[in-house]
């Protein structure tokens, strides 16, 4: 049995239109947004138009033993769509249907290749959002962050992906269509299979109908900027204003090396010499973000750090400008950008981010650290020049002391990146043996042939050898 | 090294690549096919494998690199500041000097290159057009026969007599305020002289001296766009001797179409960066390029010549003139500068038309796919007239507007402001 039988049969039931074989077009398909990672082709690409078709993939990979790799917009940061095992790359992005935005309910059922923001546009007529925002909202497809868990931005107060998806249709590696949860808020039957497909990065299943629940929006909101002369100052105000019972929708640090970089590039205003900047949103009923805003303003002033707030849209669009122009303007400063997500407990973050510090000295790199201050969900980036092997050896070296600090402090490998290949081989850190093992176990239980994104968080083969 | 000499001259581009995806938010080939090759991250992705070997050129490879309208949005987003145009360019030019050309882009441009022979056949062209085309109004024709043109297509008729054979070399006022060469290129010569004569009127009422110098041709974009830079070398050259002999004569060079401006001001300069006694020259010709709107804003533009328009007007930034040469502000606002002018602005004024100049007569469907954005945009700004800063734009503008049987007409910013002047 044949890849040409396999395309055959593929072109036969999908129809020429989904079935890409082109050279070309399969080196297109061979990486996603991961840095220093090796890429690799896939043998075909297929364009499912709905779940039948999906369906006959999955039975069609089974049929001739070929590796299916699931793949939205293919802009996750961990490997998660590079298909290292050649097969069959499954992309989702003609399933871009939002099935109905049901108001009474407060949920939107979608296909998995419906962009969020498209989402978000829809959800806004009917004055509803959906809050996970990560910041690839305008890129990323709901079936890839809900297979990531995305996090993003308002994660503090609105939470992460996960808090959002109701119910979920998956085919299995079987071939079999399942559905659970549903509308309803309240749903205890059986497993929480919901939360287990949600973050299982197409290793479990392959998503094919989302149901996520929507919030209204928000009223009024407060943007502010605050600048501190320490880190320990930036961390103790983070703490502080969770101390003072506000909790944000939107509580990001910056690092000096950061704030330097941004200033350089988008003139946006910011003091160079703050040791750190936090972008502060508070939002909600308009009595309640006024009197949360001064809150905020009155631990900040306590730590030894100005504050500036937003009179208008236009001051508020500055100041996010900055903290948007926080990836751009490092990313521009050497050719290759490597973006970690090590994540610790909040009260640890000043800890971390002098670790990082020390990190970046000790191994001579240029590290920039934002972030989501208010979750401990920190994005190191690291720059640097892939054609310069010796310096990406140090950056491997440190990255690996990024993790090992984050789980000394309590912390956790990924916030909201995702293990895929490029932290596989680190999970059994923070998983440990037994750990390991019950991954591998609910990897067999739904996917005894390996078929569904396999080398991806967990390795089978070497358990079988 | 010059993007034209090869793929290694954007070895550094490439590698600044992140491949984050932000350019799939904006890339209108990307939003119609969902496929990653259509999108600036697969086709640097491509280059990338040419540049180390992995891939050989070849005519299905330099298909994937024809994908392109060169718009720049996803220039304008990303996050690590590519210049895929860049990368886009040398790679279809490598294309070109591995494959050669395909024969109609052959023949075509090696028409453009011989500025004689060409005047000539389009004049021929425009005595027989009749029998090609159907007129279906004044300014309206639809291919009789498929001639490579969609037979759905509508496109102006060819002018009876080119612009520059109708007008004087020198236009003189008394008491000047500036004096400027005006390079006219191609569709305002041959297709819409009334562009020309527009910017003639216009720039004569703020007392501009206008030279338009007889030999100017074609300013070889539709060349170096696509690949065949080795032939746009001698336009690009004559261009630089002729506008650079009266350099010191104008105060600026005027262009109507922001493609013939980003020739001169980007890529002549590049293309002649090494070519000995031009590499200067092409620089100096560079920085005296200007739009229209651009050259009367700082004039400045005087409002109170124009009296307000009868229709409510919306403006589409064409790509080159927006993003390729930053002329975003200025057309509004002299526009808006008119006393009663009623401005309707599209939601998306800077989203590519897809008229792309030969994109279109080599990818209609994917061409028109993109223009029904445009449509829609106009259709809900209410607007009943559209302007524009570019002669290919209001050609496809008007082509879309007619097949879908909507009211507006398109038309270009010196055209509407000649048609609002008020002493005529
Ligand atoms: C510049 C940048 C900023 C980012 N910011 C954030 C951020 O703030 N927060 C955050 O959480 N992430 C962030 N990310 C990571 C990334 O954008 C998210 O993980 C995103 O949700 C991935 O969506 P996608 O459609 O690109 O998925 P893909 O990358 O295509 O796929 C992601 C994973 O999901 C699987 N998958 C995709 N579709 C399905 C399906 N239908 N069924 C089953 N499995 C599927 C894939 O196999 C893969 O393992 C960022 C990335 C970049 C490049
Ligand atoms: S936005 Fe820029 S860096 Fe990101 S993938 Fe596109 S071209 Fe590359
Ligand atoms: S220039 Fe325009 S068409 Fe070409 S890749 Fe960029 S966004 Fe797409």
């Amino acid at each position: 049995m044949s890849i040409a039988q396999a395309i055959e049969a593929l072109r036969r039931e999908l129809g020429d239109e989904n079935v890409i074989t082109a050279v070309e077009d399969l080196f297109c398909y061979s990486y996603d947004a991961t840095a220093d990672l090796p890429e690799q082709r896939p043998d075909v690409v297929v364009t499912p138009e709905n779940v039948d078709q999906v369906v006959k993939v999955v039975k069609i990979a089974r049929q001739f033993h070929l590796p299916v790799y699931p793949r939205g917009s293919g802009t996750n940061l961990s490997g998660g769509t590079v298909p290292v095992k050649g097969g069959i790359v499954l992309s989702t992005l003609k399933m871009n249907r939002i099935l109905e935005i049901d108001p009474s309910n407060l949920t939107a059922t979608v296909q998995p290749g419906v962009i969020i923001q498209d989402l978000n546009n829809a959800a806004v007529q009917y004055g509803l959002i959906y809050p996970p925002d990560p910041g690839t909202v305008a890129t990323a497809t709901m079936g890839g962050s809900v297979a990531e868990c995305s996090g993003g931005l308002r994660g503090l107060k609105y939470g992460v992906t996960r808090h959002y998806v109701m119910g979920l249709e998956v085919v299995l590696a079987s071939g079999e269509v399942v559905r659970y949860g549903g509308k309803t808020v309240k749903n205890v039957t059986g497993y929480d299979l919901v939360r287990l497909f949600t973050g299982s990065e197409g290793t479990l299943g392959i998503i094919t109908e989302i149901i996520v629940r929507l919030i209204p929006a928000p009223q009024a909101r407060e943007t502010m900027l605050a600048g501190f002369n320490d880190l320990a100052g930036a961390g103790n105000a983070v703490a502080g204003i969770i101390g003072a019972k506000v909790i944000p929708a939107t509580l990001e640090i910056m690092d000096r090396v950061t704030v330097e970089t941004v200033e350089n590039y988008a003139r946006v205003g910011l003091p160079t010499d703050a040791a750190a900047v936090l972008l502060i949103e508070v939002d909600g009923i308009p009595e309640v973000v006024k009197s949360e805003a001064e809150a905020v303003k009155r631990v900040v002033v306590q730590n030894g750090g100005w504050i500036k707030t937003a009179e208008n849209d236009e001051e508020r669009e500055k100041l996010w400008s900055a903290r948007r122009a926080a990836l751009p303007a490092l990313a521009r400063r050497k050719p290759t950008t490597i973006l970690e997500d090590a994540t610790v407990p909040r009260s640890k973050i000043t800890d971390m981010l002098l670790a990082l510090e020390d990190i970046g000295r000790r191994y001579n790199l240029v590290i920039g650290t934002f972030g989501h201050a208010g979750d401990g969900n920190l994005h190191p980036t690291i720059l640097a020049d892939a054609r310069d092997e010796e310096e990406m050896k140090r950056v491997r070296g440190a990255v690996e002391e990024i993790f090992r600090t984050a789980l000394n402090l309590g912390g956790t490998l990924s916030g909201e990146h995702g293990i895929g290949i490029a932290k596989k081989k680190f999970l059994p850190w923070e998983a440990g043996k037994a750990g390991m093992q019950v991954l591998k176990k609910i990897k067999q239980a739904l996917d005894p042939d390996n078929l569904l994104n396999p080398g991806k968080i967990v390795d089978l083969e070497e358990d079988r050898a | 090294m010059s993007i034209f000499n090869g793929l290694a001259a954007v070895e550094e581009e490439i590698l600044k690549c992140m491949k984050c995806g932000n350019c799939q938010a904006v890339c209108p080939l990307y939003k119609e096919s969902r496929q990653e090759p259509a999108v600036a991250r697969g086709k640097i992705r491509l280059a990338a494998a040419v540049l180390d070997g992995r891939l050989k050129p070849a005519e299905t490879l330099a298909r994937r690199f024809d994908l392109c309208l060169t718009c720049l949005a996803c220039v304008a987003t990303c996050p690590s500041g590519v210049k895929v145009d860049r990368i886009i360019l040398a790679a279809r030019t490598a294309m070109v000097r591995e494959k050669g050309l395909p024969f109609i882009k052959k023949t075509a441009f090696t028409g453009l290159s011989r500025p004689h022979l060409f005047d000539l056949g389009i004049k021929t062209a425009a005595r027989l057009q009749g029998v090609f085309f159907k007129r279906l109004e004044q300014e309206k024709m639809q291919p009789r026969f498929p001639l490579g043109l969609e037979l759905r297509r509508i496109v102006p008729p060819l002018a009876s007599v080119p612009f520059r054979d109708r007008v004087a070399e020198t236009h003189k006022v008394e008491r000047p305020a500036a004096t400027v060469a005006f390079f006219t290129g191609c569709m305002t010569n041959y297709l819409y002289p009334e562009i020309g004569q527009a910017t003639l009127r216009v720039l004569k009422a703020h007392g501009v001296n206008v030279i338009i110098p007889r030999m100017q041709h074609c300013c070889g974009a539709p060349l170096l766009y696509n690949g065949a830079a080795d032939m746009a070398r001698e336009m690009a050259k004559s261009h630089v001797d002729l506008f650079g002999s009266i350099r010191a004569r104008a105060d600026a060079i005027i262009t109507v179409c922001g493609t013939c401006g980003e020739a001169f001001k980007h890529l002549y300069p590049e293309l002649l960066d090494t070519t000995p006694g031009y590499g200067k020259k092409a620089r100096e010709v560079a920085d005296r390029i200007m739009d229209i709107t651009r050259f009367l804003y700082r004039l400045p533009f005087n409002p109170n010549l124009f009296r307000a328009p009868e229709l409510s007007i919306t403006y589409h930034q064409p790509c080159h003139l927006g993003r390729g040469l930053g002329v975003v502000q200025e057309p509004l606002s002299i526009i808006r500068s008119i006393a009663g002018v009623i401005y309707q602005p599209l939601k998306e004024p800077g989203r590519c038309c897809g008229n792309a100049g030969s994109f279109s007569l080599t990818h209609y469907d994917l061409s028109y796919r993109v223009l029904a954005h445009k449509l829609r945009d106009i259709k809900s700004s209410g607007a009943q007239m559209v302007i524009t800063g570019c002669p290919a734009c209001r050609m496809h503008l008007n082509d879309g507007l007619t097949q879908e049987q909507m009211p507006q007409k398109a038309v270009h910013t010196i055209e509407f402001l000649a048609g609002i002047l008020a002493e005529r």
